[in-house]
């Protein structure tokens, strides 16, 4: 794990894939972003040369990016005008499915994020390949390059609905039989759609509009994390202290 | 001639070898596997987007309920996880608590593994020795943290809190009364600690004792040997990782390639299968729990000989203490904004990875700077290892699908999350 710049990941992947790959390296992790075209070359490039021999598929998930960044309390204006105390937000678990948000398209919405392993060289690498579309989001499918990843792009059908293109049996994995939606998506409410019950009278299980009210209690806030520097601080000086 | 045509089986989700709620429709030819399709799901709680609602630390206690016989386990990639992304790093003392329980936690789960499959496999009593043992370990999860299983006991900067100086003991009962309640207190007299290290003393003649049942039953083998083989290539196509890969012969074990906590500090071996069958995938799971054992051991000396803080001294992260609480209100505000609203994360994301007893269970955690996770996606060893139940038990008996499944070393609350 402790690479020299000349052997590290980022140059290595630098020199081979030159600009298909936007590389950045944060806390010894390494993150490649690439388009959905190249995708297949890269990865089977990763898995076969010596260089690289990711022989390992660890882990690929769906994720969505909308509403990245949106605060449901406003700190910055709090030294000026006080705190306002009424919440208003759309995030996660605030919203039914009449009320869910709406046109909230950005531009590069659903991403399929990709954890590798190489056992040979010990090392990871994540890769990240955003859905060029927003209203169909596709990807082409690894199945050829690790048959492992089956399941996993299964789940990130199921719940984000991302379409990957070559799957041999691209079904739903976790939701139930019959479910409609994807339950992950940020506009999904955090509530569902239906609820289940057994019914006497008619004596079988049936299907309900979901009654329970939408309700979150802690509001969603970000802060400047130089709270939290100061605090760090303030903790190295206690144990200097001590 | 009579045309015969495969036909159609369904198998679990209500049966005992299902381990759960797993449902496997099968086509079979006669008594032999054509095509095994498993249909997952039936316990899914949508851990991963609950969690978006959530301030980060009131999701660890969804953790323990994802894999519930490995519960510390998973408490420590989501914790390490979000450690990463602060920036902090835990206490000395903690990490090392961290390791212990991590080991517990890891014979915890091979007792209740060797138990249910030998008795998936027909063998009754093990489950019965298995649980003694089990019920035991299950007293120190107690005592640290209050529940027998879900402990919410690690916490982003350390544990709750330090290891407590007495276990509880048994109280005098009509079936429990002189010297038999003398015996069975015994070993509750000094210090957690104490307690730990007269268990540990103890356990490898119990391990002997499961051996002695199975290793060279000649029931056991014939159910195991030569079933379900699996190469180190397909091994790691199908993105195996923990005992179901060293089963193959691959010596990959993150606790020494990429040790986090104080595994660097530990001796232990790494055991490693030759054929990649069910039988040494047992061998391997026998042999860790010795392993284990030897960790236990010494972190047990480590933390006898050096008391210190377990949780990081920063009020922004970690609460303060009652007693400070209530003589300094700067801390007393510190305690209202950390329950309410949480801590926020620096933007950025982390994936993070710990040997769970099953294999690699990992945490990958997006954050925007907010109070609650923008996305954490939770990688479970057994969703991967389960997902390659078709290609392996083509070809085989049906009575081999359940030797798989317990190999395979499933719970279902992972594999649904």
């Amino acid at each position: 794990m402790t690479d020299t710049p000349k052997t590290s990941l980022a140059t290595q992947l630098i020199a081979r894939f030159g600009d298909t790959l936007s590389i950045s390296t944060v806390r010894n992790e390494t993150v490649a972003e690439l388009a959905a075209a190249d995708l297949i070359a890269v990865a089977t490039a990763l898995r076969d040369e010596p260089a690289f021999r990711f022989s390992e598929l660890i882990d690929l998930c769906g994720i969505d990016y909308l509403g990245y960044g949106q605060t449901e309390w406003d700190t910055e204006t709090v030294s000026g005008t006080g705190f306002s105390r009424g919440v208003e937000g759309e995030a996660q678990g605030r919203f039914d499915w009449a009320g869910r948000p709406r046109g909230g398209n950005r531009p590069r919405r659903f991403a399929a994020v990709i954890q590798l392993l190489s056992l040979e060289h010990n090392r990871r690498l994540r890769l990240r390949v955003f859905c060029a579309d927003d209203s169909l989001p596709m990807v082409p499918s690894l199945t050829l390059v690790w048959p492992g990843v089956n399941w996993f792009e299964r789940e990130a059908f199921d719940l984000y609905g991302i379409i990957f293109d070559g799957h041999p049996d691209l079904r739903r994995i976790l939701t139930d039989y019959g479910f409609v939606g994807h339950p992950f998506r940020k506009d999904f409410p955090l509530i569902g759609n239906v609820e289940v019950r057994y019914d006497p009278l008619q004596k079988r299980v049936i299907y309900e509009p979901v009654s329970i009210e939408p309700r979150v209690l802690v509001p969603r806030t970000i802060r400047d994390d130089a709270d939290l520097m100061q605090a760090k601080a303030e903790a190295a000086d206690h144990w200097r202290e001590n | 001639m009579q045309e015969i045509r495969n036909y159609t089986m369904n198998f679990g989700p209500q049966h005992p070898a299902a381990h759960g709620v797993l449902r496997l429709i099968m086509e079979m030819d006669g008594e032999t596997i054509v095509r095994a399709d498993p249909h997952v799901g039936l316990l899914h709680r949508g851990t991963e987007k609950l969690a978006e609602s959530k301030p980060f630390n009131q999701s660890i206690g969804y953790m323990d309920r994802l894999d519930y016989v490995s519960m510390m386990c998973n408490e420590h990639a989501y914790v390490r996880s979000i450690e990463t992304l602060l920036g902090i790093e835990a206490p000395e003392r903690a990490q090392y608590i961290r390791t212990m329980f991590d080991e517990i936690t890891r014979i915890l789960n091979h007792l209740m593994w060797i138990g249910s499959n030998a008795l998936d496999l027909g063998a009754m009593a093990v489950i019965l020795y298995a649980f003694r043992e089990r019920e035991e370990l299950m007293d120190v999860y107690e005592a640290v943290s209050g529940a027998r299983m879900h402990a919410t006991y690690y916490r982003p900067g350390g544990v709750y809190r330090d290891l407590p100086e007495q276990m509880s003991k048994y109280r005098e009962s009509p079936w429990h009364k002189g010297a038999d309640l003398k015996r069975i207190n015994s070993w509750r007299e000094g210090s957690m600690l104490d307690y730990l290290e007269a268990f540990t003393a103890d356990f490898p003649s119990k391990v002997d004792e499961y051996e002695e049942l199975l290793t060279t039953n000649r029931i056991w083998k014939q159910r195991t040997v030569g079933i379900g083989v699996i190469s180190p290539e397909l091994a790691q196509q199908w993105g195996m990782t923990g005992a179901m890969l060293r089963g193959s012969g691959v010596e990959w074990d993150l606790r020494k390639k990429q040790p986090y906590a104080k595994y660097a500090e530990m001796d232990f071996d790494i055991p490693v299968g030759v054929n990649g069958d069910c039988y040494d995938r047992y061998l391997v799971r026998v042999e860790e729990m010795r392993q284990s054992n030897r960790i236990i051991r010494q972190c047990v000396q480590w933390l006898k000989a050096n008391p210190g803080p377990v949780m990081v001294k920063n009020f922004k992260v970690a609460p303060p203490s009652r007693v400070e609480m209530k003589e300094d209100m700067e801390a007393m505000i510190h305690h209202f904004k950390l329950f309410t609203e949480g801590y926020c994360v620096p933007a950025g994301e982390t994936y993070c990875a710990v040997e769970a007893p099953k294999g690699e269970f990992g945490c990958y955690l997006v954050s925007d700077g907010a109070n609650k996770p923008f996305r954490v996606h939770l990688r479970a060893p057994g969703f991967a290892h389960l997902s390659s139940m078709d290609t392996i038990v083509r070809g085989h008996m049906l009575a081999d699908v359940v030797a798989m499944i317990g190999t395979y070393d499933l719970v279902f609350g992972e594999v649904d999350r």
